[in-house]
């Protein structure tokens, strides 16, 4: 039972919270991880620790916001330990990139080709993994971005401040980004890929 | 006249945001007559459509899946027994 005094009183029952938020934190945590039993592993530790933490809950954000930014220190933490090397972060660069499939006055400099019927592919389990893993090469700010703006229940403001995103104008600019990179990796990877075969 | 590199930009932030009539109006003319940033509207249409059914898909084989419904029983197990601790921890 939430206690209804003081700070604590907007957090819901601890027992509520698998049900509520366990499918968002596991999906953010394995498109981290990429395993699926250290994902679950950090999901069970960030409960854990929000249950410990509970009574300093304030509320400025929501319990999903809060949940998941426990879990996204939790990933770096797991990170740094593992040394495992994170995606980069350079999101300039990037851009830098990005801009070059642009003349200087603003026509494409890149020759598009049509996507033949492309929602087919997802009935085919390969086509995730090669989505998946071109989200996994974006920089590292943008594939969280890009990823926690389907998760529902966060709001363009609260994912701005997990991210340390200053306004939404930059983080829509950054989704632009991020979108245009998915679309050159699912380009060569998949739609003109010969061999779709995935292993 | 927007310049592709803006419609890019516009054709992104439309699935982000409610577009102003005049912004909606400029994009779409020059989506009609532009065949290039007609296919990169098809394609981003297509990344975002494939992007929710990822996060948020129920099927097996589709996107990321759920929490199972054993290690989701697992954990919330593991959730009450730390309340109960708690319970018995305090004097009252």
């Amino acid at each position: 039972m939430t206690s209804t005094e003081g700070r604590a009183a907007t957090i819901s029952d601890p027992t509520t919270w698998v049900a509520q938020h366990g499918d968002a934190l596991f999906r953010y945590a394995l498109m981290k991880m990429r395993d699926p039993s250290q994902a679950e592993d950090m999901v069970q530790e960030t409960f854990l620790a929000a249950l410990k933490a509970r009574h300093n809950f304030s509320g400025q954000s929501s319990e999903k916001t809060w949940l998941i930014g426990i879990l996204k220190h939790k990933i770096i933490d797991h990170f740094r330990k593992h040394k495992r090397e994170q995606s980069s972060d350079d999101i300039e660069t990037l851009s830098e990139q990005l801009d070059q499939q642009f003349s200087p006055r603003g026509h494409w400099e890149i020759t598009l080709t049509h996507w033949q019927d492309p929602d087919q592919a997802h009935e085919n389990e390969a086509f995730w993994k090669v989505f998946s893993a071109c989200i996994a090469h974006l920089p590292d700010r943008l594939a969280d971005l890009f990823i926690l703006r389907e998760i529902k229940g966060l709001s363009s403001e609260e994912i701005c401040k997990l991210l340390d995103i200053s306004t939404t104008n930059n983080m829509w600019v950054m989704l632009s980004r991020a979108r245009m990179r998915l679309r050159n990796c699912l380009d060569s990877r998949w739609f003109n890929h010969d061999n779709r075969e995935v292993r | 006249m927007l310049s592709c590199k803006e419609v890019g930009e516009l054709v992104s932030q439309g699935i982000d945001r409610k577009l102003s009539l005049r912004e909606k109006i400029g994009l779409k003319m020059h989506l009609f007559i532009c065949k290039t940033c007609s296919c990169y509207d098809k394609q981003l249409q297509f990344i975002a459509r494939s992007a929710r059914r990822l996060m948020q898909s129920n099927k097996t084989g589709q996107g990321i899946p759920p929490l199972s419904q054993m290690v989701g029983a697992r954990i919330n197990s593991t959730i009450k027994q730390q309340l109960d601790d708690e319970q018995q921890k305090r004097p009252e």
